[in-house]
């Protein structure tokens, strides 16, 4: 499975373009992925320990919890959203520039 | 090749419907005179699939074709394939017919398989497409042992796909049965040659595009039902839930479920409780549980992952997931009208009388939008839902069927018996078949030998094996320099063993000391329970005595049941493993067995250091975050 030993896989690593993608990436992901998770437990954690809360109700017999719940959806939507926005604009870019360049060296 | 592919196609065909169509036909959900109407549309449908299955059979000619549509999907289709894959019996018919049975606990149920395509769009959709090929092994056999990486990766594979096939075939069979009556083994029989026709001749051609076609009638379907759910609100989301909250129909439930407490409440407080949580979930560790499970497991699940080497690069990868969160995210919004709809209009009771499980909720929905059991459209309607969950079954099935087969001849027969990629691509294509009719022959058998088992646990311990296994070994072999064979062997089995165990010794297990006392309370409360039914049939009023004929229905139902259990389980005292009762209390084992998982990976990592995972780690690396030479390897 190993691919053509032309590219220098240590020198694409090293690479400072590289570097920034793989920096810009990860800080974006893992913020993402933490507020994702967060948010998605506060739901049945919530209906557990504040049931109070989750009764109130808000815009006729629609209450905080059925809200809260139908929240969760927009909110995954907004995320997914978000990251195709910004991996459409940076990532893409950075990747392929990179990948032209090595793809291109190694012939 | 083609008439003999044509020859083929056709008898499969006319086996499924003379199977169909030749049995003793039981009662179920559709009326006799009503039925040639189902097994119209059934035969429409599995026409319009074995048709798009004749025009793959000619595409396929190569291992890539069979395994991953050659890698030419696009994202929008590949979104609507996904949600294909997973919108499953279990959340078409299961979700609405929580929300009916429970109300807002069964929509907060249905969040969780929504959100675990973030993780997979953020951490494993594009990475795996940029340096893996056909099957969740190869990934981890890039710069790991590749034997050991395929024997203990199809394993896997193998173990996560025959307990959600399990489910899938039993759920389906039972399914099929209730809707219209076809009996248990002969439905199983029909959805597993069906299932094997797409795949065998179809590949992953064919499959993608019967799991669209499916995604869609699905949509269709629901979209339909909702529209004449909601339209008489003027599409007011309040006033819809006030005419919910307001139904005795449902406010019976909840009193029945709440028990005593429910004496001091009024009806309007009693219908408000149907929109708040706890009347489902009892304990919110084991709901904790199962979230961990579906947000984490469903990055691991082989049928899903394999999804994503069917399209040609990482940016397509990504928005077949953001397409499939769109539908599938949408589908479960859908569920919530069509579960509080049917408990408005059909009611909790009525659904319970025909399933249980409240499976029924959406059939009967159908049935009475389009003007209830006694009409053309009423009956047409529940015919059209009940194909959409015959072609929702199948199309899962043929998802699973082929992540198995292609564990077992790609990675056991191809990578392990033959040590790499020298066997001919025709062998490979011949070996992918035969792999498939073993496995297809496996899931007809489980599924016959499971009658009447409970499976339903089956779909969440999948999930829970490919969280607690599947998933810390993919993310962390993409994303962890020392990640290594050992790391990933001992996760494997850790992180298997660990969820299978835990479940085998859960509250999952029967447990006949148990099950006897319960039943022995069902018919120690038989007598004061009856006394005031009859109370109730007696009085004047008649939905107090309607509602109450279904009391007695229910009850009639549960003394039996209690009668049967006492029966079977006769001079019986403990489970299979020998236990009394469970001896870990959680229904999912998730919250111990993922983080076990990691940590197996992260020590086995640390204690087996392997020169080859580490010298391969920057190309792994650079490969999955640049995706350099991704479209090589797809061309392939």
């Amino acid at each position: 499975m190993a691919s053509p030993p032309t590219i220098d896989w240590d020198a694409v690593i090293a690479d400072p373009r590289f570097q920034e993608l793989h920096r810009k990436k990860q800080t974006f992901l893992t913020t993402l992925m933490i507020i994702s998770v967060v948010f998605y437990f506060l739901l049945p954690i919530g209906a557990a320990y504040f049931q109070d809360l989750y009764r109130v109700k808000v815009w006729g017999v629609i209450n905080f919890g059925l809200l809260f719940a139908l929240t969760q959806f927009i909110v995954a939507w907004g995320i997914a959203y978000f990251y195709s926005w910004r991996a459409n604009r940076d990532f893409d870019r950075m990747a392929r520039e990179l990948a032209a360049h090595y793809e291109k060296k190694a012939g | 090749m083609n008439t003999q592919y044509r020859r083929w196609i056709a008898w499969a065909l006319a086996g499924v419907l003379v199977i169909s169509s030749g049995t003793a036909l039981a009662q179920g959900a559709v009326a006799p005179e009503y039925r040639w109407l189902t097994f119209a549309v059934f035969a429409a449908i599995i026409s319009l699939t074995m048709y798009v299955t004749y025009l793959a059979a000619k595409r396929v000619k190569t291992a890539s074709d069979f395994y991953t549509a050659g890698g030419g999907i696009t994202g929008l289709q590949n979104g609507w394939a996904i949600a294909g894959d997973y919108l499953s019996a279990a959340s078409f018919l299961g979700i609405a017919g929580l929300i009916s049975q429970y109300g807002y606990d069964g929509f907060m149920y249905s969040v969780g398989w929504l959100v675990a395509y973030i993780t997979v769009l953020l951490v494993i959709a594009e990475p795996c497409r940029n340096i893996g090929r056909y099957t969740l092994p190869d990934i981890l056999a890039y710069r790991n042992d590749p034997k050991a990486m395929r024997i203990v990766g199809a394993l896997s594979v193998i173990t996560v796909s025959t307990f959600y096939l399990t489910a899938q075939m039993v759920g389906g069979g039972v399914l099929v049965k209730t809707l219209i009556g076809i009996d248990y083994e002969v439905s199983v029989i029909a959805v597993g040659i069906l299932m094997l026709a797409y795949v065998l001749f179809g590949g992953m051609v064919a499959t993608t595009w019967v799991q669209i076609i499916k995604a869609i009638l699905l949509v269709i379907a629901s979209l339909v039902l909702v529209v004449l759910v909601w339209l008489p609100y003027g599409f007011s989301l309040p006033a819809f839930l006030q005419d919910v909250v307001g139904d005795p129909k449902v406010q019976t439930r909840v009193a029945s479920l709440l028990g005593d407490p429910a004496r001091n409440m009024s009806a309007i407080e009693l219908g408000q409780r149907f929109l708040e949580p706890g009347l489902y979930f009892k304990s919110p560790i084991d709901q904790v549980s199962l979230g961990m499970a579906l947000v984490f497991g469903t990055a691991g699940l082989p049928h899903i992952l394999m999804r994503f080497f069917t399209v040609p690069t990482a940016q397509q990868a990504r928005k077949s997931v953001v397409w499939a969160m769109a539908i599938i995210g949408g589908f479960y919004v859908l569920t919530l009208f069509l579960g509080f709809g049917a408990a408005k209009h059909v009611g909790p009771a009525a659904i319970a009388a025909v399933d249980a499980g409240g499976n029924m909720a959406g059939p009967l929905l159908a049935q009475f939008l389009g003007g209830g059991p006694n009409s053309f459209l009423g009956n047409f309607m529940l015919a059209f839902v009940s194909a959409v969950a015959f072609a929702t079954i199948v199309a899962v099935v043929a998802g699973l069927v082929l992540a198995a087969a292609s564990a077992i001849a790609h990675d056991l027969y191809v990578g392990v018996y033959h040590g790499g990629d020298t066997v001919p691509p025709q062998q490979q294509v011949r070996a992918a078949r035969i792999a498939t009719v073993l496995v297809g022959a496996l899931a007809i058998t489980i599924g016959i030998a499971a009658k009447g088992q409970n499976v339903a646990h089956l779909v969440a311990l999948a999930f829970a094996v490919a969280a607690s296994a599947n998933f810390p070994c993919v993310l962390l072999t993409l994303y962890w320099k020392r990640c290594s064979t050992g790391g990933i062997v001992a996760g494997m089995i850790v992180g298997t063993v660990l969820a299978v165990g835990l479940t085998l010794v859960s509250p999952n297990v029967t447990y006949p000391k148990v099950v006897k006392a319960a039943a022995q309370k069902v018919l120690d409360g038989e007598a004061a329970k009856r006394t005031a039914i009859e109370a109730a049939l007696a009085s004047a009023d008649t939905l107090a005595s309607g509602q109450a004929k279904l009391d007695l229905a229910l009850l009639d139902k549960a003394v039996q049941k209690a009668n049967d259990d006492l029966a079977k389980f006769a001079g019986q005292e403990t489970s299979f493993l020998g236990l009394e009762k469970p001896l870990f209390q959680l229904k999912n084992p998730g919250i111990i067995s993922i983080p076990l998982g990691f940590l197996a990976v992260l020590l086995g990592s640390l204690l087996f250091r392997d020169k080859r995972s580490e010298a391969l780690w920057p190309e792994v690396y650079a490969r999955q975050n640049t995706g350099i030479l991704a479209s090589k390897a797809a061309s392939h």
